[in-house]
């Protein structure tokens, strides 16, 4: 029964991203190739002091990206430490230094981890101003930027990879915008606040008193899934009733994390001029997505753990009205896009289900990933894959035309090699330098044993790969933790957008080989299953004795 | 280091960038969408509040909980999940327990809170429903799931006096299926439910 | 010829597999042969060179130095778990013999080269040469009155004048500009027919160390001392002068990489596995990180290279770089000459088509008398045609010879009687029959008409006529000379095609006559009345539409071409300028063999992929082995992972150490053989190759590791 309704679900979320991936995609396409600017977006232009018509190198791109992603950084982390002197701050406190810092980075890098409670930090104008802004172009950055890296695959010769500023801005704009309005009204419908009227105090039913929550709640939890971001307006994010008031509204922000970024595929087959291509990307993401998910369902249902089985069901940690299985399609989509939003608490899931969740982190984010960052992603692993599979097929590895050589494919290395070192160093700094030890295990820790370990190591893989959820037990608010998972959040992210857009520039800067028989199809259904292979495989391997040692320890006891 | 004249302009270009999109997203788009749901949707948009006696008794969204000050189970209202925000129901500090799966805290609780509720209901431990010994996500679930409603009847209706068929009667009327039919779980929300309840008590009373 | 010269032919590369099959022969004996220069190669200098190996001999050492202490503080136990006493030193030791295997792996790649070394050596032995100094091509140009010293041949230098006689050896790489000789250059080709070689043309390059059988040449020195044909020759088959191919230095950044990830993966391990249990000892650690990195494909990548290049050598092919190999494998579009490529260098007759009412055996007597004279290998087709066709009269022994001129374009006999015969350009010989008397403008037009169908098939028509000794002429018949498609070429070329790549025939032939014979061959396009300008122009199209051009060529002019192809395979009779602007030497100087070559630079990339993803399939199994057996003293419930079912951890471990350096032997023959490689588009190799290098690296190690580990069991303690 619970399968049934699971096939159901999945079905009707299909159907519904099936519906709108030629559109959007489409659609996307033509935002970023159409050659005219709205006459708005030319005022925008002229204010800012950019020209639109210049094409930048792959290396001027990056310096935008950096020095916009740099403003945005000291932006949000002022804003939080002037809190006082901002309206709607509800009189809260300035946060601390680092978990302001931990704060405006998880936001700029489209983490949105959160270190703290929201609720009881933040006041509605950091929230708005700094927050939500940072929702709307961290995505919009890596949109951008994945559409640099197509744009490079798809040039002639010595194309360019575009304008940052144009891409910023037409995202924003022209995608972005438009869908988080028509989103959060539909919001709003479903239940989720959106007012400034602070906490409502009313006498209960059996004469207690509760105070109620408000805040422009809708108009940031569109974007939030729309943008991949995940930071929840309040502590427990989308279980929330505030936040995720319903079953209907719960698949509908499902679709919404999994719309722009299943789409995007689209956009790459458009752009590079070969729908098929975007067919491919899209299968192997659509079917490890169905993989994960399956699989977390399954370790749910079955209940695993002393305490979940002596429960009878794995309802710890998750709402009546979502049950295990749409907290399980939640748990997933938003772990496999880097959305690290959660409508139930993946700290009480099952040690095999809670392991699912590291384990779409690990994959690298791509399947389908955040907004651009899940199509770069996959990109890269496509690339390695083609190198292999290129060498297997007799001639010197080429995709799209474009030749891998020396240079891409140490770039490549480079980004596959970014994360894992991230995650691993980090969670064994955290246990190898005895003070920070002490500090974890004292502070830090919630749950004993094994799954306390799993909580740190969850931390630093949602950090290094953007996510943003949690083993939310975790007291990540210290200074080490703070420190570290903001310096992971930042290089996770930063260091594989400047690789990421030197292969575009590296692309750029080639010719194209037409394709023979003699080379390697990368439409085809065998392709399909080599980059779900590659994917599979460069995880497992980075990651497979840490997990021995947190979920499959705990899960096999 | 040397900041060259291009990389100052490229900072001033991305603060001026910064500023525009802030004032685009940061201030007019939330402004827009409160005000189209302050007009269009009011009741959604201030949290789905519900009125017993024209007095605000809470949100339909937000569960509370049905216990005396110590936490004790108040025996004639039908009672929430387990709660783990602030002291339970503490709608101004979300959160779930986020005690793991084999935590010896966590089945202690549980079965503690099994034993509790059996008692409480004269059941067998074996018939308390999961969603009855554990704490939601949130900690502000507005829901029960019908079988937990069930079983709570008949101590509801000896507490108060009821007919046990009428307040079956009740829940069973308030039992919200699944949404379009397959998305999500049957469900009863508690507050409403209890609303109801005091209405037939007061009702009968007459 | 001498006896020297004979041993240097036994011993020359050419030898044993010039019909060009690589026997890939390989006995358990090259191993041992080996085994010296491996152990010589633990060098941590030369091991650095080969970062994955590297890693595996730090690892080595470090396991022996913790196997010797633990002499003194007894057996280490690791996460909770004691090991058998023996343990660190069996780690240690198989992991020296890790280390060793991949060496023993390039010795033997490399050993095979040495004996074709050493025999081009014994080419090298220097002879004195006779310079001649101011020389004056003008006033003396066989040097003959100029005076000559004798300089030892490794003191010429560039540009420098000799003379070499008959019996003498040439003391250099040259060109000869005065005089004409036949040469032997077995030593170089194996080939034992003398070649001629002469000034000026095409046929002017003679290499050092070749010798000069007959006649006595002038020549000018081209190559600088130690940078002879012969010495490049020697740098290549010993794979010293072997630098890293561009995909070879890819492959080797990722396997690099790979490498780094898992030194981070067990370098972390401890730090956490302290929180979650017990730490893990060394050698367990550098046994899981050795497992892990891409040692098999490590170990054999510079063999596998230099087994390329070797296969290469045993075809007479000599590629002056690594690079060219690889671009073969890459090569889109294929250059081919039409002469001597795709046809036999010469037309031949193949029919007699009367005119008229002429008789056929006329036509034929008539052809045959006319081409009894005709020393062309045309002529010659003609008489073996028309006596095929039983005519064997004999010739009048009055008959006068008329040669064939330029002015005339005809050639034929005049018979003592009177009779006058002539074969020639349709054209020629309607005018010279028209002149004896007239012919009907019928008879006219059907000889045209016969001799353009001919044309238009790709043939050429010759005419036939007799004048009669009253004046009277007439023609007789045209008969049809054919270039002949070499076999099987046909077949050749549809492999390409399957291979995606596009043949272009290259031919100085008008274009009907081109399109007739590229429709025979069944080449993919063709350009006709090809000048060296044309065919230079055609490569540079090609490359800007971002193709890879190979191509064949021997003359100077073709120099240009073969240097901008990106595979110009230059043949050995050619001039030094071909061979300069080339990038591979074909010592057979046959043409056809660019098919081999595209072939074996394919064979070479898809042995380094298929190993590469046998390499790091093979992880898989190794983690169910050694992930469980690690933290079996800590988390029991991980035995559920030992789905292998192995005896005891430390069995566990030592197994998959085992198979790891025991698959290195068993894939050495795969890696200097080559994996098989058939003609097939790209996605039927890929699929294939996955199917068994893919899924056969998955599933091999966990029955290898299982094998091992029931021999294993049998050591006491394990």
């Amino acid at each position: 029964m619970e399968w049934l309704l699971f096939a159901a679900q999945l079905g009707t979320l299909a159907l519904l991203l099936a519906l709108v991936y030629r559109p959007l995609g489409d659609y996307m396409a033509t935002v970023y190739t159409s050659p005219r600017d709205s006459r708005a977006e030319k005022v925008l232009y002229r204010v800012v002091g950019v020209d639109p018509a210049n094409q930048q190198s792959w290396s001027s791109y990056l310096r935008a990206v950096l020095a916009f992603s740099a403003i945005g950084v000291l932006t949000v982390y002022a804003l939080q430490r002037l809190q006082l002197l901002l309206p709607f701050a509800l009189d809260l406190p300035a946060p601390s230094e680092h978990l302001s810092f931990n704060t405006a980075i998880s936001f700029v890098t489209n983490t949105n981890w959160q270190s703290y409670s929201p609720e009881v930090t933040l006041g509605y104008t950091v929230q708005m101003v700094g927050l939500a802004v940072q929702n709307f172009v961290s995505a919009a950055v890596g949109i951008a930027v994945a559409i640099a890296l197509v744009r490079g695959l798809a040039s002639r010769s010595a194309g360019s990879i575009g304008n940052f500023w144009v891409d910023l801005f037409r995202g924003v704009i022209r995608i972005l915008l438009p869908l988080s309005i028509i989103t959060a009204v539909v919001l709003v419908a479903g239940g989720v606040v959106q007012n400034f009227a602070g906490f409502t105090d009313v006498t209960t039913l059996t004469g207690g008193t509760q105070s109620i929550p408000g805040g422009p709640v809708a108009s940031q939890e569109a974007i939030k899934e729309l943008g991949t971001n995940g930071g929840g307006f309040y502590n427990v994010n989308a279980a929330h009733p505030f936040e995720g008031p319903g079953a209907w509204v719960t698949i509908f922000q499902v679709f919404l994390m999994l719309v722009i970024p299943f789409a995007l595929p689209r956009t790459f087959g458009r752009i590079v001029g070969d729908n098929r291509q975007g067919y491919a990307v899209l299968a192997a993401m659509a079917s490890i997505y169905l993989l994960s998910v399956t699989a977390m369902t399954a370790a749910e249902l079955a209940g695993g753990g002393a305490a979940t089985q002596a429960a009878g069901a794995a309802m710890e940690g998750k709402e009546t009205r979502f049950g295990i299985v749409l907290s399980t399609l939640f748990g997933t989509t938003s772990t496999i896009t880097s959305t690290g939003a959660v409508n139930a608490m993946h700290d009480s899931f099952t040690p095999l289900g809670g392991g699912m969740a590291m384990v779409n982190m690990m994959l690298g984010e791509v399947a389908p990933g955040g907004v651009g960052a899940g199509l770069y992603g996959i990109l890269v692993i496509a690339i390695v894959a083609v190198f292999i599979a290129g060498l297997m097929v007799g001639r010197t590895p080429e995709f799209l035309g474009k030749k891998i050589g020396t240079r891409e494919i140490k770039l490549a290395s480079l980004y596959i090699l970014t994360t894992p070192t991230l995650v691993l160093a980090g969670t064994a700094l955290s246990f190898g330098i005895p003070t920070v030890r002490g500090d974890i295990e004292g502070t830090s820790i919630w749950n004993p044993g094994v799954h306390g370990f799993s909580e740190v190591l969850y931390a630093f893989t949602s950090a290094a790969n953007n996510n943003g959820s949690a083993f939310a037990g975790l007291t990540a608010n210290t200074p080490w933790l703070n420190t570290a998972l903001g310096v992971t959040m930042l290089l996770g992210r930063f260091l594989p957008i400047v690789f990421v857009l030197a292969l575009a520039g590296s692309f750029a800067a080639q010719g194209t080989v037409p394709a023979t028989a003699g080379t390697l199809p990368t439409h085809k259904p065998q392709f399909v299953g080599l980059l779900l292979g590659t994917v599979v495989i460069v995880s497992a391997l980075s990651y497979f004795p840490t997990l021995a040692l947190g979920p499959l320890a705990e899960g096999l006891l | 280091m040397t900041i060259t004249r291009g990389t100052s302009r490229q900072y001033l270009v991305a603060l001026r960038a910064m500023i525009v999109l802030t004032v685009i997203t940061g201030l007019a788009y939330p402004l827009l969408i409160t005000g189209v749901g302050q007009v269009a949707l009011p009741a959604q948009a201030n949290g789905s509040l519900v009125t017993v006696d024209r007095r605000v008794a809470g949100s339909s969204l937000i569960g509370q909980s049905f216990t005396d000050a110590d936490g004790t189970a108040l025996p004639e209202w039908f009672q929430s999940r387990p709660s783990a925000a602030g002291d339970g129901y503490d709608a101004g500090a979300s959160s779930g327990s986020n005690l793991g799966p084999t935590n010896e805290a966590l089945l202690d609780t549980v079965d503690e809170r099994r034993a509790e509720i059996a008692a409480r209901e004269d059941v067998a431990p074996a018939d308390v429903p999961a969603d009855a010994v554990t704490a939601s996500g949130s900690g502000l679930d507005p829901h029960i799931s019908p079988e937990y409603a069930l079983l709570q009847v008949p101590r509801v209706a000896a507490e108060r006096g009821l007919d046990n068929a009428e307040v079956r009667g009740l829940v069973e009327s308030m039992i919200h299926g699944r949404d379009l039919g397959y998305l999500g779980e049957p469900t009863v929300t508690v507050l409403s439910l209890n609303i109801a309840l005091a209405e037939l008590d007061a009702d009968s009373a007459n | 010829m001498s006896t020297t010269t004979r041993e240097l032919d036994a011993a020359s590369p050419a030898r044993a597999q010039h019909a060009g099959q690589p026997t890939g022969a390989f006995s358990p004996r090259q191993l041992l042969a080996g085994l010296p220069g491996a152990v010589r190669k633990l060098d941590p200098r030369t091991m650095w060179r080969n970062p994955v190996m590297f890693v595996v001999e730090i690892g080595a050492a470090l396991t022996t130095i913790i196997a010797i202490s633990e002499l003194v503080s007894g057996p280490a136990e690791s996460a909770g778990e004691p090991l058998p006493a023996s343990f660190s030193w069996a780690i240690a030791a198989w992991l020296w013999i890790t280390v060793i295997f991949a060496n023993l792996a390039e010795s033997v790649a490399e050993g095979r080269g040495k004996a074709q070394a050493q025999s081009l050596r014994q080419t090298r032995t220097s002879t004195m040469a006779s310079v001649v100094d101011g020389y004056d091509p003008a006033a003396d140009p066989s040097a003959e009155r100029t005076a000559v010293r004798s300089v030892a041949s490794s003191e010429l230098t560039l540009g420098d004048i000799v003379t070499v006689s008959a019996g003498e050896l040439i003391p250099g790489d040259g060109d000869i500009v005065w005089g004409i000789a036949s040469v032997d250059e077995s030593a170089i080709t194996g080939e034992s027919a003398p070649v001629v070689r002469e000034s000026g043309g095409d046929r002017s390059a003679v290499t050092g160390g070749t010798r000069v059988l007959s006649d006595r040449i002038v020549m000018a020195i081209t190559s600088k001392p130690g940078e002879t044909f012969v010495d490049r020759m020697i740098r290549l088959v010993e794979g010293a002068a072997r630098q890293k191919t561009p995909n070879e230095l890819a492959l080797n950044i990722l396997l690099a990489s790979l490498s780094i990830i898992f030194l981070v993966v067990v370098l972390t391990l401890n730090p956490m596995a302290g929180y979650a249990g017990d730490t893990v000892s060394i050698p367990v650690l550098v046994a899981l990180l050795v497992c892990l990195i891409p040692t098999t494909i490590g170990a054999l990548l510079s063999a596998i290279g230099i087994a390329g290049m070797d296969r290469l050598v045993q075809r007479n092919v000599l590629a002056m770089s690594g690079r060219a190999v690889e671009a073969a494998g890459d090569v889109t579009t294929l250059l081919l000459d039409k002469t001597g490529t795709i046809t036999y260098g010469n037309r031949r007759a193949t029919e007699f088509v009367t005119v008229g009412t002429v008789p056929q055996h006329e036509l034929v007597a008539a052809a045959r008398l006319a081409s009894l004279s005709d020393p062309t290998p045309e002529g010659k087709s003609i008489v073996d045609l028309a006596e095929d066709q039983g005519h064997r009269e004999g010739i009048d022994g009055t008959a006068v010879v008329v040669p064939f001129t330029a002015q005339t374009r005809m050639s034929g006999i005049d018979g003592a009687a009177g009779v006058q015969i002539r074969k020639g350009a349709a054209s020629a010989v309607l005018a010279w029959v028209a002149a004896a008397g007239g012919i009907s403008p019928a008879a006219a037009a059907q000889t045209e008409s016969v001799a353009n169908g001919i044309a238009k098939d790709g043939g050429t028509p010759l005419v036939v006529a007799r004048r009669e000794r009253d004046g009277s002429a007439r023609v007789l018949g045209v008969v049809h000379l054919k270039d002949i498609v070499k076999e099987g070429l046909a077949e050749r070329f549809a492999d390409l095609r399957a291979m995606g790549i596009r043949t272009v025939m290259i031919t100085g032939d008008n274009p009907y006559t081109a399109a007739a014979i590229a429709r025979e061959a069944g080449v993919d396009d063709y350009l006709a009345e090809a000048t060296p300008e044309d065919k230079l122009e055609l490569i540079r199209t090609e490359q800007q539409g971002g193709n890879l051009v190979a191509m064949t060529g021997d003359g100077t002019n073709d120099a240009p071409a073969l240097a901008q192809a990106d595979v110009g395979v230059a043949m050995n009779t050619g001039t030094s300028a071909a061979k300069e602007a080339g990038n591979m030497v074909d010592l057979d100087s046959d043409p056809t063999k660019l098919i081999d070559i595209v072939r074996i630079g394919k064979q070479l990339l898809i042995t380094r992929g298929s190993l590469t993803t046998f390499s790091i399939a093979n992880d898989v199994a190794k983690y169910f082995a050694i992930i469980p057996a690690m933290f079996a003293g800590v988390f029991p419930g991980l035995a559920a992972l030992n789905i292998m079912g192995l005896h005891s951890p430390a069995s566990a471990i030592l197994s998959a150490i085992v198979f790891n350096a025991v698959i290195i032997v068993f894939l050495i023959p795969l890696a200097l053989r080559g994996v098989a490689y058939r003609a097939a588009n790209a996605s039927s190799i890929l699929s294939r190759n996955l199917l068994v290098y893919g899924l056969g690296g998955i599933l091999v190690p966990f029955a290898g590791i299982k094998l091992i580990d029931l021999v294993v069991t049998l050591i006491p303690g394990f």
